[in-house]
């Protein structure tokens, strides 16, 4: 059965007020920006945004007034540095105030990792003696009940869904993923819902002619998106590159309340869709970041 | 032509921070300038260096391009693994990695970072970004290497809040607290590197960047800096350094 919708109709059916949504989950690359702009133009409210890095995505979901919590390792700004709308939101409870569950990159992924195993907390020694211990009250240090050395506790995440842009879908939700994958598997196990946002929507042969190359089961997909260009301007390998220059005019664009609802006026509120955001983007811009040349994985041979 | 002080201090801290990698060694690789420092060691001194990049990529080469991020597409072309992130956090965690390298918003005496909060966490001066993965490399790393901006604001006696931990109080304190033996080995900023001495785990001035001295580095570090007694000029970068880092980034995109 087919799950291919439009991103208007995944976001209004799949991401209702007060979800709990992992976004950003390949790090820098893979970003669904074009999902977190339908949020945005829907006005959801309330949201909890579950990720690593997120680069600007969390940033802007949280300057739009959408985000009640973040669960993360890191909000911020990956080329300029900081993030305004979140430094805002800590520091003035603009646009309002921000709950904030510290982690690490590597308790994140134990969270998820513990979400996806259905097991009640996993143990490491990473975050032993640091003030994440203290501004992350679902931690619990113990000590090991084999070597009697200290160790901490992260309890599981169980999000309402994961929100991952892949190269590659089939209608069914079969999908293909490359590059470094961050936690991205990770946050589709451990997620109630997964929704797919893809490249290119391809026949299940595709698929299945590689399935060491597929993200997650299929029967976790709630929706598929179609939309090219959807990661920008984060990167997908094979497809386009990263537009460096957009994180940086973001940065300047945004230091200021008002120019923050400018900038969202312009690229989000003030565009119908994806599409209306590639126009203004323009096409010379988009060509800029095209691919200079092919690098196509040697074929394997599943034969039997 | 390159002239004895012709070079930017992000190339002498390039310089210094590829110096830190041993080759043969396993390298968590931080973002921005050691990702720069990473490919001059692979081409100086280090061939058979391993890079670990914790959005889930091991090279063995340096990225054919200047990465601005680790996830750029240049840094997977070539790439020996494309995984998940977690398992490079357990190769961490397990005891593979020989060095890491952070950078750092402010840092204390004893090594200790903070990249969350300035003044009260339930209503911060200033919200930072967070840790990312600098509170894992800096607890499970065997040795650490921050990178980091040198103003007297930054460098201070406490940090507000340790996301990334140093040596906590002093001696005997990563074994208190459950770590094991790790910690900073050295901090390259923008004036000196800094180690720490074996017996108080304290930052002692190991070495001052040409155009800086013992007095002048001690005046803008916020607490009372201790100097070693082989303290010396900083050996700025040779020549074949620095055409390997303007090769690299021949814009100065981090180095300028």
């Amino acid at each position: 059965m087919s799950k291919v919708m439009t991103m208007g109709e995944a976001v209004m059916r799949f991401v209702p007020d007060g979800s709990s949504v992992v976004m950003g989950a390949a790090l820098e690359s893979l970003i669904p920006f074009a999902a977190g702009h339908e949020i945005i133009r829907r006005q959801v409210r309330d949201l909890t945004l579950i990720g690593p890095i997120s680069d600007i995505l969390f940033d802007q979901l949280i300057g739009a007034g959408c985000v009640r919590k973040v669960i993360a390792a890191w909000v911020g700004n990956v080329s300029a540095g900081l993030g305004h709308n979140y430094r805002r939101a800590c520091e003035q409870g603009l646009p309002h105030r921000l709950e904030v569950v510290d982690h690490s990159n590597f308790s994140l992924s134990l969270a998820l990792l513990a979400g996806g195993l259905g097991a009640p907390y996993i143990p490491t020694y990473s975050l032993l003696g640091t003030d994440l211990l203290k501004t992350n009250p679902t931690f619990r240090q113990s000590t090991s009940p084999f070597g009697g050395e200290k160790i901490l506790l992260v309890p599981p995440l169980r999000p309402d869904v994961a929100i991952l842009h892949v190269q590659r879908c089939d209608e069914d939700g079969n999908a293909h993923a490359w590059g470094n994958l961050g936690i991205s598997e990770e946050a589709a196990l451990s997620s109630q819902r997964i929704i797919i946002v893809a490249e290119e929507l391809v026949p299940r042969a595709v698929i299945v002619s590689d399935p060491n190359r597929v993200l997650a089961p299929s029967f976790k997909v709630c929706a598929v998106v179609h939309e090219p260009g959807g990661a920008h301007p984060s990167p997908v390998q094979g497809y386009y590159n990263r537009d460096h220059e957009y994180y940086h005019d973001y940065h300047r664009a945004t230091r200021t309340v008002e120019g923050n609802a400018e900038w969202i006026g312009q690229w989000v509120a003030g565009v119908r869709d994806r599409a209306g955001y590639f126009q203004k983007l323009g096409e010379e811009r988009w060509q800029g970041l095209q691919l200079k040349e092919h690098r196509y994985a040697a074929p394997g041979d599943y034969g039997y | 032509m390159v002239t004895e002080m012709d070079y930017t201090p992000q190339e002498i801290m390039v310089a210094a921070a590829a110096r830190e990698i041993r080759d043969g060694e396993v390298v968590f690789t931080g973002m921005r300038l050691p990702l720069i420092a990473f490919a001059l060691a692979k081409q100086m001194h280090a061939p058979n260096a391993v890079g670990l990049f914790e959005c889930g990529l091991v090279r063995d080469t340096p990225a054919p391009e200047l990465l601005y991020t680790m996830g750029d597409p240049p840094n997977i072309a070539g790439a020996l693994w494309a995984t998940r992130m977690i398992n490079m956090m357990g190769l961490l965690q397990q005891g593979s990695v020989d060095v890491g390298f952070i950078g750092g918003a402010e840092l204390d005496r004893f090594g200790n970072l903070n990249t969350s909060y300035l003044g009260d966490p339930a209503s911060p001066k200033t919200k930072l970004p967070g840790s990312g993965g600098a509170a894992d490399i800096a607890g499970l790393s065997k040795r650490l290497v921050v990178i980091m901006a040198h103003e007297k604001r930054r460098l201070v006696e406490r940090v507000d809040y340790i996301t990334s931990p140093g040596f906590g109080d002093g001696q005997g304190w990563r074994r208190r607290v459950g770590l094991r033996p790790g910690g900073p080995s050295a901090v390259i900023t923008t004036r000196c590197l800094l180690g720490f001495d074996a017996s108080t785990s304290e930052a002692v001035l190991r070495s001052y960047h040409p155009g800086q001295t013992v007095e002048s580095v001690r005046a803008e570090t916020g607490w009372d800096l201790r100097v070693a007694q082989d303290a010396h000029e900083t050996e700025p970068p040779t020549a074949e350094e620095l055409a390997i880092i303007r090769r690299y980034d021949p814009q100065g995109f981090w180095t300028r």
